[in-house]
């Protein structure tokens, strides 16, 4: 259901203020979203000041620094540090992208981070993927053959394998599916961009034989027709992939096998 | 934050709704020169005003933008421009020729 107002025990408030240490001379500061389940009251906005001097260039390197030194209960998803796992997907700026991949320096004034927009948020920046898995799960996103397996590996053409470039890299971040209006909305039933190029992915593979039951199920008013082409997600992904291209595809492919 | 890829958007979503109740001041005023002199120039007092022709102007743009928009949408569908960089461009050039148009039109009609 569409709704433009936060609900009331969801609005951000004014949080704590941290100071940055005495002597730091290049400081800035870092505006993060704040919510703890047990607390049972509102998120906050809790300002951290921050000496870039003493830290790495990305918004991770300084999100770290504030777990390490400044208030330990700050909760975010890392790993990798170098944009290959996907975990550290966050709004930052009023654009999704993954923390570890977005320089400090491209913002201008207060960095404000929020979790991904319109998910559950489990604590502070870490947000509930459940559904989005599920949907994952819905697609069967795995090779699916119906002749003998040959005697070393189905073979490709170089050909055949370019069609998976720009596919096979997505690493489910869910940045594109969360930059979505369509995806905010209709997320019940509406697969969303992350998946539906997952999708693509699938389709395009010439070694899988399950072609015409993988559009059976795309065939939705709701699946793949909640796409309006907004095509925020192709602006948000942080690995410079085209979500919406990939569903474009999909709609033609979905078309032409009708006539 | 602001992104061209949604702003675009959404307002081809507001101008198509604008559209709508647009159609409606278009029926009345289709309605008003059959119903006879009388209500037809009632009808034209009221569009003839600043804020008929108002009304008409936002109508008329919200009418280009909506047919320039759609020109993209179909691209869009054949699986053209969709690159992020042909995104933005088109979307620049989109709105410059809806602006364009809707001037040309009122200079033209405004002119005969």
């Amino acid at each position: 259901m569409v709704s433009f107002a936060l609900p009331r025990n969801s609005r951000v408030k004014p949080g704590k203020s941290h100071k940055a240490p005495a002597g730091a001379k290049n400081v800035k500061e870092f505006h993060i979203y704040r919510y703890d389940p047990d607390k049972k009251s509102n998120p906050t906005l809790d300002i951290f000041e921050v000496d870039l001097d003493s830290i790495g260039p990305m918004v991770l390197d300084a999100l770290i620094k504030i777990k390490d030194e400044m208030d330990p209960t700050l909760t975010f998803r890392r790993s990798c540090r170098e944009g290959i796992c996907g975990s550290c997907a966050m709004c930052i700026d009023g654009l999704n992208t993954l923390s570890c991949l977005k320089p400090i320096a491209d913002i201008k004034g207060p960095v404000k981070i929020y979790p991904l927009p319109h998910l559950e948020v489990v604590k502070d920046l870490v947000c509930d993927l459940t559904h989005l898995y599920a949907q994952y799960n819905s697609i069967q996103p795995w090779m699916k053959t119906t002749t003998p397996m040959p005697k070393k590996e189905r073979l490709q053409s170089p050909e055949e394998r370019d069609k998976l470039d720009g596919l096979w890299e997505c690493i489910l971040c869910f940045c594109c599916a969360t930059s979505c209006p369509s995806y905010w909305w209709n997320s019940h039933r509406y697969l969303g961009p992350a998946i539906l190029l997952q999708a693509a992915r699938w389709v395009q593979d010439s070694r899988d034989e399950a072609l015409g039951e993988r559009i059976d199920d795309l065939e939705d008013p709701f699946k793949l027709y909640r796409c309006h082409t907004i095509l925020n997600c192709t602006k948000a992904c942080p690995k410079g992939l085209n979500p919406a291209k990939a569903i474009a595809d999909l709609k033609i492919l979905v078309m032409e096998r009708s006539i | 934050m602001f992104a061209l890829t949604s702003f675009l958007s959404i307002l081809h979503r507001i101008f198509g709704a604008a559209l709508f109740v647009g159609t409606l001041l278009f029926v009345y005023w289709i309605g008003s020169a059959a119903a006879g002199p009388h209500a037809y120039d009632t009808a034209m007092n009221f569009l003839g005003s600043w804020f008929g022709y108002l009304l008409v102007f936002g109508w008329s743009f919200a009418l280009i933008y909506h047919m320039c928009n759609g020109v993209r949408h179909m691209l869009w569908d054949t699986g053209r421009l969709l690159s992020l960089k042909e995104i933005y461009q088109s979307g620049y050039v989109m709105v410059a020729c809806a602006l364009s148009l809707t001037v040309i039109a009122w200079v033209v009609g405004l002119s005969v």
